[in-house]
């Protein structure tokens, strides 16, 4: 509003106050990469700039590559399991009837109205029941049950927004519903897929509560229970500097995702926030 | 879910197969039915294995001795809920809890407000603006706890030192002293977190309102204040219960930036009600408890949200 309505010479006051405040949005994440190299008493990077609180992170508990790997591994499982769940599921809520559809569709979209923390406390006795306790893959199952909410309305309203007459032509051709999916639907929905992906990732990359309460083996503790360890671990002096070098490796791979992807993330909100 | 070969004997369409013989049609809708729950067998699947099961567990966890290392030692109805009443940190967590709500709803539905007004207009400013509010949103809410648990330290964050430097403070400043620093520094962490969010969900409606309105509105000789409170908070109604859906739930059930910046300081003033539930059942060990406290939790969730939602539909119909 107030860069629209104001012309010449009165705009450089708006630029100088929204470039401010735009700074002011930046500066912590800024503030934590400069402050991981710098140096600090009581850390590693005691004298002149340097990557001493890294060294700190690689020779920590597990490990900053297997921890780094841990990550990598449950997000990577979640966003495949999530995807292929959610694709598969969308196509079956857009293109097809059956008994029981309905209430299916709400039941995972109720997923989202039930807290974390009073669905995770029966998942960790239910996953011990399931050999699945201190494991990463039931870690995995665990998140892509809280991105099924959105990642099935998303794709749902993916395929939904293709005119049905493509379909009826490969049908008439002999085609069966499942290369129809294939061929036809799924390169139509690529940015849904894209959307439901990202979000997949940040939530598995960057998830507390549930490894909290879900792994109890530091050597496949993800990045951000290993860095909340860490700072705890030395007790007296706290390892400010490793910290802010672990928030650095945890932040830089969402920031990249965030600028390559960003009209995917923005548009995972807009159909979110149109459809209510 | 090899349904690829199925099909293959009835090669026709739902429209096209009006004319054929009443069996062939009827085949072909079976089959398509058995299709469509093919495809929706793993969500299925998923959701009641990881979702209704559990939460029926919880429902039975929270009728019975059940503790952590001991596991289920039969029913006990009432004793879970009635053992809440007597837990001295239950009533200070819901009222903190609420406290918490309401600070960071106000603050971030209004800055989230300010924001979607700033960057309203295209243009690269404008989109570049947008991009640096909606930047720390990628980041999770750990690593920002992670990162502004440094921000604040005495030691090596950007605020005591260099004051300390120029002689303006002679000790620290202490965030996590008083109730109401350690609120408020959780607070401007989360602000800082979702403000992007909140701009992103009112700007969806702000760019659903026709410029026609606004128009129409100015020619009217309305000032700038009353077109913004009498044509544009009306129609944002609906973007506006979205984001205070939101911001209410996701603010309730708080517990990342609490268990990681205050863990409860000064003298467990600062705790939540999820980081009750996490301590019930992993500190004090006694899952039934903590699983009577998540059914209430649930319960007045459910609840608010049903409001909540009653709220939107009426704002929509009007």
């Amino acid at each position: 509003m107030t860069i629209r309505s104001s012309s010449g010479f009165s705009r450089t006051p708006a630029y100088v106050l929204t470039g401010g405040l735009a700074l002011l949005f930046l500066f912590p994440m800024l503030w934590a990469a400069i402050a991981s190299v710098s140096p600090q008493g009581g850390t590693e990077q005691a004298i002149g700039y340097g990557l001493g609180n890294y060294q700190t992170l690689m020779d920590f508990g597990g490990g900053l590559l297997q921890t780094f790997f841990n990550s990598a591994l449950v997000s990577v499982l979640t966003v495949a399991l999530t995807l292929a769940i959610s694709v598969l599921g969308g196509y079956a809520f857009a293109r097809f009837t059956f008994p029981g559809k309905n209430v299916l569709f709400l039941l995972t979209l109720a997923i989202l109205m039930v807290p974390y923390a009073t669905i995770l406390i029966p998942l960790y006795v239910f996953l011990g029941a399931l050999g699945l306790k201190d494991s990463l893959v039931g870690l995995a199952l665990v998140l892509t049950l809280f991105q099924l909410p959105f990642a099935t309305f998303m794709m749902r309203i993916s395929f939904e927004a293709i005119p049905i007459e493509l379909e009826e032509s490969a049908y008439v051709d002999g085609a069966g519903s499942f290369a129809v999916l294939r061929k036809i639907l799924l390169p139509s929905v690529v940015p849904g897929i894209v959307t439901v992906g990202i979000f997949a990732f940040l939530a598995a990359w960057n998830d507390f509560i549930a490894p909290l309460i879900l792994i109890n083996d530091t050597n496949k503790f993800p990045l951000p229970l290993a860095i909340t360890v860490l700072r705890q671990q030395t007790m007296g002096v706290i390892d400010y500097g490793a910290t802010e070098a672990g928030v650095t490796v945890m932040a830089v791979p969402c920031l990249i995702i965030f600028l390559l992807l960003q009209r995917y993330y923005v548009r995972g909100f807009m159909s979110g926030a149109l459809k209510g | 879910m090899s349904t690829t070969g199925e099909m293959s004997e009835t090669p026709t369409n739902a429209s096209a197969s009006e004319a054929r013989p009443v069996p062939r049609r009827s085949n072909w809708r079976r089959v398509r039915t058995l299709q469509g729950i093919a495809y929706a067998l793993p969500t299925l699947v998923f959701v009641s294995i990881l979702f209704v099961l559990p939460l029926l567990l919880v429902f039975q966890m929270s009728a019975s001795s059940w503790k952590l290392l001991q596991g289920n030692k039969g029913l006990n109805l009432p004793t879970n809920f009635t053992a809440i009443s007597s837990n001295q940190l239950f009533w200070p967590a819901v009222v903190f809890t609420i406290e918490y709500t309401v600070v960071v709803t106000v603050l971030l539905i209004g800055l989230g407000l300010g924001l979607a007004l700033l960057v309203q207009s295209s243009g690269r400013w404008v989109s570049g603006l947008r991009t640096s509010f909606l930047l720390p949103g990628a980041v999770g809410l750990a690593t920002a706890s992670l990162l502004f648990w440094g921000f604040y330290s005495p030691t090596i964050g950007p605020i005591s030192p260099p004051l300390m430097e120029l002689g303006l403070i002679h000790d620290p400043i202490q965030f996590f002293l008083t109730t109401w620093g350690a609120l408020l520094s959780v607070v401007f962490l989360i602000v800082w977190k979702y403000a992007g969010f909140y701009m992103l969900i009112l700007l969806v409606g702000l760019q659903a309102i026709s410029p026609e309105l606004m128009e129409a509105a100015s020619i009217d000789g309305a000032t700038r204040w009353q077109a913004f409170r009498h044509v544009t908070l009306p129609l944002l109604r609906p973007s506006l219960a979205l984001a205070l859906i939101l911001c209410i739930t996701g603010s309730l059930l708080a517990f990342d930036q609490f268990y990681i910046l205050t863990k409860g300081a000064p003298s467990n003033t600062t705790v939540t009600l999820v980081q009750l539930i996490y301590r019930e059942a992993f500190q004090r060990q006694n899952l039934g408890t903590a699983a009577a406290i998540s059914v209430i939790v649930l319960a007045v969730l459910l609840l608010l949200n049903a409001i909540q939602f009653r709220g939107l539909r009426v704002g929509r119909a009007s």
